[in-house]
C-alpha cells in the first residue's frame, strides 16, 4: 500500500465540513506556516521538488521564486480549477470531497507569496463543486481562517471563487487571467509572463488545484521528507484519473515511480483490463499527450519497465515516449478503434479552439474533417499524408499550447497506428464491421 | 542600441523595436508579411502567424536559438540577435502552411470582391502560398450583414485579424463590435447587428486586410484597378483631412485614408496615423470639396499601378492599352490577384 498524502482522509464521512476536517489534523499546516517566514515556505516547496500537477510539470518552487515583487503593487495567487482535459477528473474529486484541503493550501501559498487576494477559477461545468467550495470558504471565514488578521498573525487574505463559462481554453493560464478579468478568454502572447504581468497587470502565480493542495502536506512533513517520496526528480504523490476499459476506473493517489504495468493490472489500482481482454494502447496524461501502444507503454524502447513518473513516461521523446501530463490515464483494450478515438479527440479540439491564431483555428477543423472522411470510408492514402502534414503545420506555430495539444494526438496515432488508418482506407468494409461490432456490444450491455 | 542581423543584413535599431519593424527599416524582400499587425494600433499582432521567423541566436549574451518560430511583430530585438526569414526553409514552409490555413475557409470570391487588387490575402497567397488547394471540404459560411448604412461585413472573407476590433477599441469611443463565438466559427459582429455609429467607424474598412469590411457607397461600382488614385486634402475639424480620392472619369467613387508601403494608414508629420472621419470618407464625393495634390504613388507590385501609370517595361499606358491589357491571354498578368486569373474579372 503506497503512502497517501492528499486522499488519506477522503473516506471519512463529513470530511467536507470544517469541523471534521480540523478533527483530522486540518489547518495544522496553516498554523505552522503562519509561524514561518514566507521565504522559508517557498524554500520548503523548492526543497520538496514539487512539480506543477496541471500538465507541464514545471517546478513549483521555481515558479514561485520567479514572482516579481515590486513595491506597492499587489500580487495575486490564482488557482486553476478549470480542469477540462478529456480523461482528467482528479481536481473535481479533490474539491468535491476535501474542499478544505484546497482552501488551506490557498491560504498557505498566498501567505508564502505575499498575496492578499486570491482566486479559485473553476470551470463552468463544475457548478455543484462551486457550491461546495463556497460553503467551505464561508466556514473558513467564520472560523477566522480567512479575512482580516488570520489566526492572530496579522496576515489578511480574501479568497474568491470565480466560475468560468465552460471553455477548455480558459485552462490555459493567460486565457484564464483574461477570463478572470471579465474579457473574452483568449490566451495572451508571452512574454510578458504572468509572474511579471498577470492579473490586472500585476505579478501573478497560477497553479493547479492539486499543486496547491500538495503544499499542505509539504509544510506538514517538511520539504525534505516530501522529496523522499517518489523517484528521481518526480517527487511526492500524484493523483491519477484512471478511465477506459479497466475494471476499476477512478481517482488513485500513487507515489510517483509505480510501474505502469502494476498500475494497470494490480488490484490496488485499475485492476486489469475489463472482460479479460488484452491491452492495446494507453493515453497516459490526458487527451493531448501522445498515445502509446502496449509494447511501448509497458516497457521503454530500451526495454526498461516504464514507471509512472515524469522522466520515465517521457523517455524516448515523442518517438517512443509520452508525457505524464495532468494524469488522465485512458486505457484502451484490443477492440478499440484508434481512428474513432482520434476523431473524438480531434472533434473536441476543433470545438474548443479559441479562434485567435490561424493555424489552430483552421487546422483543428481541417484535421477533424479529414479523420471524419477516413471514418466515412471515403479516405485515400493521400489523406493520411495530408493529415500528418497539417498537424506538423500547427505544432509550434500557435500562441498557446492548444495547437500542440490538438496536433500531438494526431501525430502519435499516425506514428504508432498508421496501419489502422491504411486499413480503413484500403478496406472501407472494415469500418462497417467495427460499427456493427459496437452496435452488437451496446445491445448486449443493454 | 541593439544591432540585429536579419537574413545576413545588419541594422542598428532603437531599444524595444520589434523584429518586424527592424526588417521594415531594412526593407525589401526580407520583410515578413503581416496580416494582423498594424503599427498604429496598440496590442495588434501575434494572431495571424504569417510573420513567423526563426531566431538563430537569441542575443550576444545568450546565443542559444529560440526553440520555436517566433512572431516577428511581437518579438523585440536583442543586441546580437540573428534572425532568418526568407533564407530559412523552415520559415518558408511554415508560412506556406499558415497561408493555406487562412485560405481553408476563405471563399476565394475575388471576382466579386471589392477588395480584389488591394487585398493583402491575395498578395500573401501569391507570394507565399502553394499552387493548389488541398482542402476539399465545405467552407464555413455566414450571411453578409450591414453594420450601419455605410459598412458591409462579409464574414466569409474574414481572417480574424482583430484589427477592426482594435480600431473600435482605440480610435472610436463606445465599442459595440467584437468577436463572438470561437474556433473556426468565431465571427466579427456587433451585438445583435447593432450599427456602429461613430465619426471614425469607417476606418475599419481601411484596416481590413481582406474584403470582409467594405464601403457600401463603393460596393460594385468599379474594380479598383480601373480607378485612379489621387492625393487630396480639405480642412476638416474632425480629422486630418488628408485623403486619397479614387476617380473613375470625373467621378469620385470612393475616399480612403492614405496608405503606406505596407498597406497601413500612412503616418502624418507628427507621427500619428492619418485616420479620417466618416464625413470625409462618405459625404465628400465632389471634386470641389477637395484640394487636389496630385497622383498618388502606388507601389510597382500593385495591380492598381499596372493600368494607369507605367508598365514594367517603362511604357506608358493609354486608355486603349488599358483595354488591351484586360483581354484574356494578355501578356500583362500582374502580381497581386491571387488564386484567380485577373483576366477573368
Amino acid at each position: 500500500m503506497s503512502q497517501k498524502l492528499l486522499l488519506k482522509n477522503d473516506h471519512i464521512p463529513g470530511i467536507n465540513t470544517l469541523e471534521v476536517y480540523r478533527k483530522h489534523g486540518g489547518y495544522e499546516s496553516l498554523k505552522k506556516a503562519l509561524g514561518m517566514a514566507p521565504d522559508a515556505i517557498v524554500e520548503e516547496v523548492k526543497k520538496s521538488g514539487l512539480r506543477g500537477r496541471g500538465g507541464a510539470g514545471f517546478p513549483t518552487g521555481m515558479k514561485w521564486s520567479f514572482l516579481a515583487k515590486p513595491e506597492g503593487v499587489p500580487r495575486y495567487l490564482v488557482c486553476n480549477a478549470d480542469e477540462s482535459e478529456p480523461g482528467t477528473f482528479k481536481d473535481r474529486y479533490l474539491m468535491e470531497h476535501i474542499p478544505h484541503l484546497l482552501v488551506e493550501g490557498m491560504i498557505v501559498s498566498s501567505f508564502a507569496l505575499g498575496a492578499n487576494t486570491s482566486y479559485i477559477y473553476i470551470r463552468g461545468e463544475y457548478f455543484y463543486v462551486l457550491r461546495i467550495l463556497e460553503k467551505a470558504i464561508e466556514e473558513a471565514y467564520a472560523a477566522g481562517l480567512l479575512g482580516k488578521n488570520i489566526l492572530g498573525s496579522g496576515y489578511d487574505l480574501d479568497l474568491y471563487v470565480q466560475i468560468g463559462a465552460g471553455a477548455y481554453i480558459c485552462g490555459e493560464e493567460t486565457a484564464l487571467l483574461e477570463s478572470l478579468e471579465g474579457k473574452r478568454g483568449n490566451p495572451r502572447l508571452k512574454p510578458p509572463f504572468p509572474a511579471v504581468k498577470g492579473l490586472w497587470d500585476c505579478p501573478t502565480v497560477v497553479n493547479n488545484v492539486e499543486t496547491i493542495a500538495a503544499v499542505v502536506p509539504i509544510i506538514e512533513m517538511g520539504g525534505d521528507a516530501y522529496a523522499g517520496i517518489g523517484i528521481g526528480k518526480s517527487t511526492g504523490t500524484k493523483l491519477i484519473s484512471a478511465s477506459g476499459h479497466i475494471n476499476k476506473p477512478g481517482v488513485y493517489e500513487i507515489e510517483l515511480g509505480v510501474p505502469v504495468e502494476e498500475f494497470i493490472y494490480s488490484d490496488e489500482y485499475c485492476g486489469g483490463i475489463r472482460n479479460g481482454k488484452d491491452l492495446k494502447a494507453v493515453v497516459a496524461g490526458g487527451s493531448s499527450v501522445p498515445i502509446l501502444p502496449k509494447h511501448l507503454i509497458l516497457k521503454t524502447a530500451a526495454g526498461e519497465p516504464r514507471l509512472m513518473s515524469y522522466e520515465s513516461l517521457g523517455d524516448g521523446g515523442f518517438a517512443t515516449g509520452t508525457m505524464l501530463g495532468s494524469g488522465g490515464f485512458i486505457v484502451m483494450d484490443e477492440d478499440t478503434s484508434i481512428v474513432r478515438n482520434l476523431y473524438t479527440f480531434s472533434r473536441f479540439y476543433h470545438h474548443e479552439s479559441c479562434g485567435q491564431c490561424s493555424p489552430c483555428r483552421e487546422g483543428t477543423g481541417w484535421m477533424e474533417r479529414i479523420i471524419k472522411k477516413i471514418l466515412d470510408g471515403k479516405g485515400t492514402l493521400a489523406d493520411i499524408d495530408l493529415l500528418w502534414d497539417v498537424q506538423s503545420k500547427i505544432e509550434g506555430k500557435t500562441i498557446c499550447p492548444l495547437g500542440e495539444a490538438a496536433a500531438w494526438p494526431v501525430a502519435a496515432a499516425l506514428r504508432h497506428f498508421r496501419h489502422e488508418f491504411e486499413e480503413y482506407v484500403k478496406n472501407p468494409q472494415s469500418i462497417k464491421d467495427v460499427r456493427h461490432y459496437y452496435r452488437l456490444n451496446r445491445l448486449e450491455m443493454a | 542600441m541593439p544591432i540585429v542581423t536579419i537574413d545576413d543584413f545588419q541594422i542598428e535599431v532603437p531599444e524595444g523595436t520589434t523584429i518586424l519593424n527592424a526588417a521594415r527599416m531594412i526593407g525589401g524582400d526580407l520583410v515578413p508579411p503581416a496580416m494582423c499587425y498594424y503599427s498604429s494600433l496598440k496590442g495588434s499582432g501575434g494572431y495571424c502567424r504569417t510573420c513567423l521567423v526563426k531566431v538563430e541566436q537569441g542575443s550576444a549574451k545568450d546565443p542559444r536559438p529560440m526553440p520555436k518560430l517566433v512572431p516577428s511583430c511581437r518579438t523585440t530585438v536583442m543586441d546580437g540577435m540573428v534572425v532568418r526569414n526568407e533564407t530559412s526553409p523552415e520559415v518558408v514552409e511554415a508560412r506556406a502552411g499558415v497561408t493555406e490555413f487562412l485560405l481553408v475557409n476563405h471563399p476565394l470570391d475575388c471576382p466579386v470582391c471589392d477588395q480584389a487588387g488591394e487585398c493583402h490575402l491575395q498578395d500573401l497567397g501569391y507570394e507565399h502560398g502553394k499552387l493548389n488547394t488541398r482542402s476539399e471540404f465545405r467552407r464555413r459560411t455566414f450571411e453578409p450583414i450591414d453594420i450601419g448604412d455605410k459598412v458591409k461585413l462579409h464574414m466569409n472573407r474574414c481572417i480574424l485579424c482583430y484589427r477592426c476590433v482594435k480600431v473600435c477599441e482605440q480610435i472610436t469611443d463606445g465599442r459595440v463590435h467584437g468577436v463572438i463565438g470561437r474556433g473556426d466559427h468565431a465571427e466579427i459582429s456587433t451585438y445583435i447587428e447593432q450599427a456602429i455609429e461613430n465619426d471614425f467607424s469607417g476606418n475599419v474598412i481601411d484596416v481590413c486586410p481582406v474584403g470582409a469590411l467594405t464601403d457600401r457607397t463603393f460596393r460594385f461600382k468599379s474594380r479598383v484597378w480601373y480607378t485612379k488614385p489621387v492625393e487630396a486634402h480639405r480642412n476638416c475639424d474632425k480629422c486630418c483631412g488628408k485623403v486619397r480620392l479614387w476617380y473613375k472619369g470625373e467621378e469620385i467613387l470612393r475616399v480612403t485614408a492614405r496608405k503606406d508601403a505596407y498597406g497601413e494608414v500612412a503616418k502624418l508629420e507628427n507621427g500619428e496615423a492619418g485616420w479620417i472621419c466618416n464625413e470625409c470618407r462618405f459625404e465628400k464625393k465632389k471634386t470641389s470639396d477637395w484640394v487636389i495634390e496630385g497622383p498618388a504613388h502606388i507601389d510597382d507590385h500593385s495591380v492598381i499601378s499596372a493600368h494607369h501609370y507605367e508598365s514594367p517595361e517603362g511604357e506608358r499606358f493609354g486608355d486603349e492599352k488599358l483595354e488591351q491589357a484586360a483581354l484574356p491571354h494578355g501578356e500583362k498578368v500582374e502580381r497581386g490577384v491571387g488564386a484567380l486569373n485577373p483576366n477573368n474579372v
